[in-house]
């Protein structure tokens, strides 16, 4: 029996032969019988009245079997999609899954074909007259929000979604007339495709005898989906419709959302009484999943004479898209303005938020969601700071960060952080990397004209969403405790279910390596069942690196109740007061007693049998926990990324990066590390090559990977990474998360290495994505004004 | 992503292919489809008809004929890269040929297709110019031969006439000359922003003769002339070739797109330029 | 309508034949014909990688080559690289290195690093990153899909002295 724990083990992944060997289960794999297609077909416009949709040549095609346009499901009384986090006074204009009015970004549907296969209606689409009436439309946030900018929707008076603020904003006005020196910046925060290699792809099925659905989707959140889609959009009984999310190929916020075509599928099962299957083409994935970031911002940085940090001042635009999906105002206020004071004790900070509609893709939760927004603002203003005062940025850190003995701290920007040590971390990432002698290298290489930039930040996340009643009160329009459901088998054999999702984050190995550790039985006899609302308990999903904040310690807490009752078992079967029933080496036995023992199986059958039982105890071995966190968790580290420029061409690569990341205990190495090799790739693609670029009319310019670029192998290196170790002191297993740290990051990390890397040229800060023209235009411009030239 | 409907044909034979053509105005001939297939997915093309000429054995082999390389239009990017025979002979070739798009592409695309495409940023048209290639455009009539330089004459435009089949490549020996090749990538299609191809004979650091081939940076690939005219019999130094590329870079028609506007594009052609003609005349 | 073609090639070493439209796809007839799913479609432009399938031996975009363009070829697709009790060593080297996590992108990956050690038995760390440059993956920054290769191809060098 076990005795040694799986927890801090890199254990293979036990989801891995299916996907080597091509026997994986995405939702696009699926074929049921008699089972149709639908493709949709999209605005052009990015703003345009619809005046007429003539859809009969489409219709006369042999196999087209429906079309569907916003009228019909608006006459089979299908309500709009709703949002899941409120502020006061926001703006929410209806979303239908088709629009029936207008059309609002280019990506808009407009109608649905249903057809015996994809091919017919991919041909149908090409039939289907529609009128439009183009309008003007406005794709950059502050324009929206400018007088006599297009309206977008009828609802929102000039486009404005919300305004949010945190702060007194007189106070650190008057902190920032005291202070002794500031910096300020002006920044874009460029807008990205979430491109989870699996495009999304959703299938329908209606059971006349039951009056029952099944969605097979693309799903981060089967749950959500479900509620949602009956509670809100389609008017089925919850109790009726059962949301599969198989394997899903990748998520990165881009799944969490309920989306129009899933409501489409529905929709056309029931009408046809046949499964329907869309599935998304590339194209498709760039104009309809939900972007990410795209913020316009001001912002200010004060320090006191000792060089301190005392406040900083924010105003951003965050561009909402021409709808709201899910979680999106969450996004570009507590999950950004709440995260401003970084690792360092700053005394005041006000943000203001101002939230427009626009002619674009919606904008949502993308890998980090806001996070990674704040860091790069921070870790720019500290880095601008820390070149005003002509201190080394490392240094800079240093001197400010939170004392290792001030937690709890409640920072000026609401959250508390429940436990920190950010200086051990600065310095193994500093080792790790050989910092001082970089440093020196790069003074020597700038001498030859070459140029090397050492980007270095320090960072903190919240994540593990978190206290049901605190995000409640902020808007939320969901829990966000998470379910776990232990059932032990008569054979010994263990079913663990849990209400969040895996799809790529190996929750089937590491949930089952701890759930295995604290039954004392052996990992293979523990399988993890997720994804399907037919299956587990209620649950959240996963985002926001809560999966193992919330849901395995949720699991945690149902393996203490599975021990519990297993030790009044055995007392029975042992003829011993439970008291002295003690676990150890994979067997229940009585203290003092090593041979007076049952193992699990012995009383997990004996639970199923009930034949010698204690009378006051039900059978069965099973349990059950909800758990509802007291704060979030807060993971930090420090990232240094080392680039190098080539001033001919402005062609930037990543040379070598080192990280620390904190994330409390690791259940699994490999896996956690994978978690940051994958995050950090992300976060490189911000900064250096990813960029979803509209242009006047609304197009988007760059809408496959012919021109979109992701980061591919040849840009990435052999990444090394090390770790410190604060356990979270207010949740059972003391974990923290490590899915979005690696973005979080790696994103300021680079920029902050390239804008050092210019730094001959008197360039303080440049956006990303610093593709080669950009930066060949810095470096011209600073040329003209005679700086940066080698050896001066 | 369906392409539209069409009938697909086998050419066995050269003299098939015309054939096939001849029947249907809309046909298209298929080689490797890297750019042909995406564009009909999208339905930008919707040819009737695809006659598939990718499997004729007569045009699939390298061979040395006295002082000419013959290469079958149908020869894959693969074939070129991993080709002993253009190694040792041509190696600007394979190195081009390494850098088209990725292995997967490298394997199915076929010189013959990227060169009557004529995509304004593909690799081989600036080392067929920079090498004094000609083509051998075969039709039901017989066959012409044209210089590559002639070839290409605007945005996927070439010289093919209707029903004019490229069927063959040919490149002269170039003993004793050096040959370079650069490229600036796209680094999300990685097709040429600037390429850059130069064949340079050197005596005693003198350039005795000198060919240079441009691609990517205008709407089709052509000659610097007065890049050449500026280093005939100069003596090569890492000065004059960069001077040579400042000064004897003119291109009209400059592509512009959000990843190189024409400004910086034109920076890029002279230090991809340079680049090339130093490692050409191997200065380091 | 376009009239539908017989096709005869060998698939995972089966022979199959099959009435096709011309416009289907490869991927598509291999994954909605025969029900090998395990190969993917992850874009339209023939970047992604993720359908990349052995025909005659080398590694190809089977979003970019119709499946009438098969006749008498010979397909090797990720469920004919290697099964559970036998796994590939590339396929083993995934699993070990923890070179996946999603698995959409995976089946292509592992067919494009074949490819490579099949003309390359010793690559660098360079050479698998060039060789892997049209096969995207979101999940894993590639570092550890890099040190797949590298068990893979030491691996396979031993059974091969």
């Amino acid at each position: 029996m076990a005795t040694e724990k799986y927890f801090g083990q890199s254990l293979k992944r036990v989801e891995d032969p299916r996907f080597i060997t091509g026997t994986g289960s995405y939702t696009d794999d699926i074929s049921l019988p008699h089972m149709v297609h639908a493709a949709m077909l999209r605005s052009p416009y990015a703003h345009a009245k619809l005046s007429s949709i003539n859809t009969s040549a489409a219709l006369d095609m042999p196999g087209v079997l429906k079309i569907l346009v916003g009228q019909d499901l608006l006459d089979a009384k299908i309500g709009s999609i709703p949002t899941g986090w409120l502020h006061p006074g926001i703006k929410l204009p209806p979303h239908y899954a088709i629009t029936p009015d207008k059309a609002r970004f280019v990506g808009d549907i407009v109608a649905a074909v249903i057809a015996e296969t994809r091919q017919i209606a991919e041909d149908a689409l090409q039939l289907i007259e529609v009128d439009y009436e183009p309008l003007d439309s406005v794709t950059l946030g502050s324009d929206a929000l400018k007088d006599g900018a297009p309206q977008i929707h009828q609802e929102a008076e000039d486009n404005r979604c919300f305004t949010w603020h945190i702060g007194d904003k007189i106070e650190i006005d008057a902190m920032f007339a005291k202070a002794a020196h500031s910096v300020s910046v002006t920044l874009r925060n460029n807008r990205l495709v979430p491109n989870a290699i699996e495009p999304r792809a959703s299938l329908a099925q209606y059971s006349k005898a039951s009056d029952e659905f099944t969605l097979w989707t693309t799903s981060q959140n089967p749950h959500i989906h479900r509620l949602m889609l009956a509670a809100f959009i389609m008017g089925i009984p919850e109790h009726k419709l059962r949301v599969i999310a198989p394997d899903v190929g990748g998520g990165f916020g881009s799944k969490i959302y309920q989306y129009p075509e899933e409501v489409i599928v529905l929709h056309a099962s029931r009408l046809l009484g046949r499964p329907v299957k869309w599935s998304a083409r590339r194209t498709e994935s760039f104009l309809s999943d939900s972007h990410g970031r795209d913020h316009e911002t001001e912002a200010e940085m004060c320090v006191n004479a000792e060089g301190k940090v005392l406040a900083m001042r924010v105003k951003t635009i965050a561009n909402m898209g021409a709808y709201l999906t899910t979680f999106a105002p969450a996004v570009p206020t507590y999950l950004y303005g709440c995260l401003l004071s970084g690792t360092y004790p700053f005394k005041g900070i006000y943000c203001e938020v101002h939230a427009p509609f626009t002619n674009t893709v919606p904008v949502d939760a993308y890998r980090g969601a806001g996070r990674p927004e704040a860091t790069y603002l921070v870790e720019r203003l500290m880095d601008m700071m820390a070149g005003k005062l002509g201190i080394d940025p490392a240094e800079f850190r240093r001197q400010n960060f939170i004392p290792a003995d001030a937690f709890p701290y409640q920072t000026p920007v609401a959250l508390v952080y429940d436990s920190g040590n950010y200086e051990p971390a600065l310095d193994k990432a500093m080792e790790m990397i050989g910092y001082q002698a970089l440093r020196e290298k790069q003074a020597a290489l700038r001498q030859e004209g070459r140029y090397l930039g050492i980007g270095i930040i320090s960072f903190l996340e919240a994540c593990g969403l978190a206290p049901s009643a605190l995000v409640g009160s902020l808007g939320a329009q969901a829990g966000q405790w998470e379910s776990a459901l232990i059932r032990a088998m008569p054979t010994g054999k263990i079913e663990v279910f849990t209400g969040t999702h895996s799809h790529g984050q190996g929750h089937e190995t590491s949930f089952a390596q701890v759930v295995a550790d604290e039954l004392q039985v052996p990992v293979a006899d523990v399988v993890l069942i997720h994804g399907d609302t037919g299956r587990m308990p209620y649950g959240w999903g996963s985002y926001g690196s809560r999966s193992a904040a919330v849901g395995l310690n949720a699991i945690k807490l149902a393996a203490d109740k599975i021990n519990h009752k297993a030790k009044r078992i055995a007392a029975h079967l042992l003829e011993a007061a439970v008291e002295d029933i003690e676990h150890s080496q994979g067997n229940f036995h009585v203290k003092g007693f090593a041979d007076k023992s049952k193992s699990f199986f012995d009383i997990a059958l004996q639970a199923h049998l009930a034949h010698n039982y204690p009378t006051d105890l039900e059978p069965g071995l099973e349990a059950s926990h909800f758990y509802d966190p007291s704060n979030f968790v807060y993971p930090f580290g420090t990232h240094i990324a080392v680039v190098e420029l080539d001033g001919d061409t402005g062609q930037v690569k990543l040379i070598d990066y080192a990280c620390v990341d904190d994330c409390g205990p690791i259940i699994n190495p490999l896996i956690a590390e994978g978690q940051v090799h994958g995050g950090i790739a992300q976060g490189l693609g911000q900064a250096l090559l990813e960029e979803a670029i509209y242009d006047d009319s609304g197009q988007l310019l760059n809408a496959s990977f012919l021109e979109y670029t992701m980061p591919r192998a040849d840009d990435t290196v052999m990444f090394k990474l090390g770790h410190t170790i604060t356990p979270s002191p207010h949740n059972p297993l003391g974990i923290k998360g490590i899915g979005e740290a690696g973005t979080i990051a790696s994103t300021a990390a680079i920029a902050n290495a390239v804008v050092d890397a210019l730094k001959p040229f008197g360039i303080d800060h440049l956006d990303m994505p610093y593709t080669p023209s950009k930066l060949w235009r810095a470096m011209q411009t600073a040329k003209q004004r005679g700086l940066g030239q080698a050896a001066d | 992503m369906y392409t539209s409907e069409f009938d697909y044909r086998r050419a066995n034979t050269l003299a098939e292919a015309f054939e096939l053509l001849a029947q249907d105005p809309e046909a298209k001939l298929l080689a490797g489809g890297h750019s042909l297939i995406p564009a009909m997915k999208l339905r930008l093309a919707n040819p009737s008809m695809l006659v598939d000429i990718s499997q004729l054995s007569e045009l699939k082999g390298i061979g040395l004929e006295g002082e000419v390389i013959t290469i079958g239009a149908m020869v894959t990017h693969r074939n070129i890269e991993f080709s002993s025979l253009l190694k040792s002979h041509l190696p600007i070739l394979p190195e081009a040929a390494s850098l088209i798009g990725d292995p997967a592409v490298r394997n199915k695309g076929t010189i013959g297709g990227a060169l009557a495409h004529a995509d304004p940023a593909a690799d081989y048209p600036a080392v067929m110019i920079a090498l004094d290639a000609s083509f051998k455009l075969a039709s039901p009539n017989g066959s012409r031969v044209l210089r590559a330089e002639d070839f290409f004459q605007g945005l996927f435009e070439t010289a093919l006439a209707e029903g004019e089949i490229l069927s063959e490549i040919h490149i002269p020996l170039r003993a004793g000359y050096q040959m370079a090749y650069e490229k600036f990538a796209h680094p999300a299609s990685r097709y040429a922003v600037v390429g850059v191809g130069v064949l340079m004979k050197t005596a005693n650091g003198i350039c005795q003769d000198i060919r240079v081939g441009l691609t990517g940076a205008a709407d089709y690939a052509r000659r610097l002339n007065k890049v050449e005219d500026a280093l005939n019999g100069q003596s090569l130094s890492k000065t004059v070739t960069q001077t040579a590329s400042q000064d004897a870079v003119d291109v009209d028609s400059l592509l512009s797109d959000n990843f190189a506007p024409s400004d910086y594009r034109q920076h890029l052609l002279t230090v991809i330029c340079s680049r090339a003609l130093n490692r050409a005349a191997q200065l380091s | 309508m376009a009239d539908k073609v017989n096709i005869t090639l060998s698939v995972n070493s089966k022979t199959r034949q099959s009435q096709v439209e011309a416009r289907q796809l490869l991927v598509h007839y291999l994954r909605d014909t025969l029900g090998l799913t395990g190969t993917h479609v992850g874009c339209d432009t023939s970047q992604c990688g993720a359908c990349t399938v052995f025909v005659d031996g080398q590694a190809v975009k089977s979003c970019t080559i119709f499946a009438v363009q098969c006749q008498g070829s010979e397909i090797t697709t990720i469920e004919g690289i290697g099964d559970i009790g036998k796994l590939h060593p590339i396929q083993e080297g995934f699993w070990e290195k923890h070179g996946l996590q999603c698995g959409f992108c995976t089946p292509g990956m592992i067919i494009a690093a074949a490819d490579l050690l099949d003309r390359n038995s010793n690559p660098s760390e360079q050479e698998i990153r060039h060789a892997l440059e049209g096969n995207f993956c979101r999940c894993t920054g590639y570092h550890n899909i890099v040190k797949a290769v590298q068990y893979a191809a030491e691996k396979m060098q031993a059974a091969g002295d």
